[in-house]
């Protein structure tokens, strides 16, 4: 196709600013987390990072945030592939209205669950434990999941699954030997979003925890934040280590991610 | 639609319980939990007092809440419209002009989607301070986020950021499915770039378009994170939002019944709307 020089320098210049305004705040935190202590703490550079992890106690929330991230990822992602194997390869009577009863997780937006949540796990002396910030996660999850490992089983060959029936293969070995090994790149995609999702979480810690040593990641950096007021310079180096550890995986994965996003909104 | 391959088999409840199990403890459970909350008026501690749909009838009557509707729509013209227009516009540029290093720029723009909201809620919050990078650009002192006039467009801003990236390699990806022979066609009838624009380019991506309009609006709707920490509905309530109102009626007011019949409200609107925009991209497809 042929452009002329000032089309093509102009739509550089489209390129750079939108990928600047992308980056700008980004680079902005960067920056100041990296730069001198604005407190006047005497620390620059690196420095930061280790006193920010010192007085923000974020060695106790990336071990919170880790240990939720981690139980929320395996338990909903194989509670996902045997859902999904159910729905995608199976007929029983009910499947579809099953199915729709998922669908409805995929939309239904926290903000609606967390009220009664609480009460409700307050009444069981459940609240302010760790299983009360995974468990209404892992359901979140599941719903995704099992929406989206259903249209993988669903895509994948007849002919494979029928193959594994003549050859005498039951239903689990048939599953786990013949189906998931090549299901790979679907449950990667599938492991980062519901990482992304769980760490990134807020509204959920925010209402289920009071203690600290339970606080994720975000939830610590809000507090942190809401108490530390004499600079800019420490806040910012909180913030790069709790965004950090998803931004690291997207660096690497970044292709599950924009797809997973993007195909996981499409419907079938 | 075809059918799944393989027989009938009962096994598959087997197979589904688990994911049940906790999906409808902790999500479907909890959903009817909320509608039957939002019958009560119930602080959380003394015993509730059934109202009926009184706190439904609050939406409409309480100002202070029909306000947050209403930021919550000022809020779209950020997080939807704006981006989605952005979005058009930069996808049909690069996409004709096949520049170099659109690989690149996919990753950068859409890289504030994976960054935790409570951590751009930090760094815009320093972006807005009195004495942050915006004013050193403008030359003034403003405090963006504590003015009544600015803060709920401030925040506005932050999403139209984080959003525009989605819904541009959204687009894109839509556009790069385009055959050229529709281009060709439209070129070969005379047809500029605008014509173009509208003949071939828009009509290819409705679906997108409807997919990108969805998942913005819904943000704009879920928008809580970015509220709690950068203002807390402030300053007084000129910042407060549908969602913030929940978790600030519920544990911060005791006013636990209006707070389940807002979240209610919410899952409705995200219903109806999901339903809406995508019944009429069928339509234009159909």
């Amino acid at each position: 196709m042929r452009a002329s020089l000032g089309e093509r320098i102009g739509n550089y210049t489209l390129l750079i600013v939108f990928g600047l305004f992308a980056l700008g705040p980004i680079v902005t935190i960067l920056a100041a987390a990296l730069g001198p202590d604005d407190a006047g703490g005497g620390t620059s550079g690196f420095g930061n990072f280790g006193k920010a992890w010192e007085i923000g106690h974020f060695g106790t929330y990336l071990r919170m945030s880790v240990a939720v991230s981690v139980t929320v990822v395996v338990v909903s992602v194989l509670f996902s592939i045997l859902s999904g194997y159910a729905f995608g390869t199976m007929r029983f009577r009910g499947a579809s209205a099953l199915f729709y009863l998922f669908l409805i997780g995929i939309m239904m937006p926290t903000e609606a669950i967390v009220v009664p949540l609480y009460f409700d796990l307050r009444t069981l002396g459940l609240t302010d434990t760790f299983w009360a910030v995974v468990l209404p996660q892992i359901a979140q999850s599941v719903a995704f999941g099992t929406f989206w490992m259903r249209a993988y089983f669903r895509s994948s060959s007849r002919s494979l699954v029928e193959a594994a029936r003549l050859d005498g293969a039951g239903h689990w070995r048939t599953l786990w030997l013949i189906l998931v090994p090549p299901a790979r790149p679907a449950l990667v995609t599938l492991i980062v979003l519901v990482f992304m999702w769980t760490w990134n979480e807020f509204l959920i810690p925010l209402v289920m925890v009071t203690s600290e040593s339970l606080r994720t990641a975000p939830l610590g950096l809000a507090f942190f934040s809401g108490q530390y007021t004499s600079g800019f310079t420490l806040l910012a180096a909180g913030a790069v280590i709790v965004g950090t550890p998803v931004v690291l995986v997207y660096a690497f994965l970044q292709r599950h991610f924009i797809q997973g996003m993007l195909e996981g909104a499409v419907r079938e | 639609m075809s059918s799944p391959p393989g027989e009938p088999r009962r096994i598959g409840y087997l197979y589904i319980l688990p994911a049940l199990l906790v999906y409808g403890a902790f999500l479907l459970y909890p959903l009817i939990r909320a509608v039957h909350l939002s019958l009560f008026e119930w602080d959380g501690i003394t015993l509730g007092k059934f109202v009926g749909l009184s706190n439904y009838l609050d939406v409409v009557r309480d100002a202070g809440l029909r306000a947050a509707f209403g930021h919550a729509l000022v809020l779209i013209v950020f997080y939807a419209v704006l981006p989605v227009l952005i979005g058009l516009a930069l996808a049909t540029v690069l996409q004709r002009a096949r520049v170099r290093g659109l690989g690149f720029f996919r990753t950068i723009v859409f890289l504030p989607q994976v960054v935790a909201m409570v951590v751009v809620a930090v760094a815009w919050r320093h972006i807005y301070a009195p004495d942050g990078p915006l004013n050193a650009v403008l030359g003034g002192s403003r405090g963006w986020l504590g003015d009544y006039t600015f803060a709920l467009p401030a925040v506005g801003v932050i999403g139209t950021w984080f959003e525009t990236g989605l819904v541009t390699v959204l687009l894109l990806a839509g556009m790069a499915r385009i055959p050229a022979e529709r281009y060709e066609a439209a070129r070969l009838d005379g047809a500029g770039p605008v014509a173009e624009f509208f003949a071939v380019v828009l009509p290819a991506v409705r679906g997108e378009i409807a997919v990108a309009v969805t998942l913005t609006v819904i943000a704009a709707l879920r928008t809580f994170d970015l509220v709690y920490v950068t203002t807390s509905g402030g300053p007084g309530t000129s910042t407060s939002v549908p969602s913030y109102e929940v978790y600030h009626r519920a544990f911060e007011l005791g006013q636990v019944g209006s707070a389940a019949a807002i979240g209610v409200c919410l899952t409705a609107l995200i219903f109806l709307i999901t339903l809406g925009v995508n019944r009429i991209a069928d339509r234009g497809t159909a």
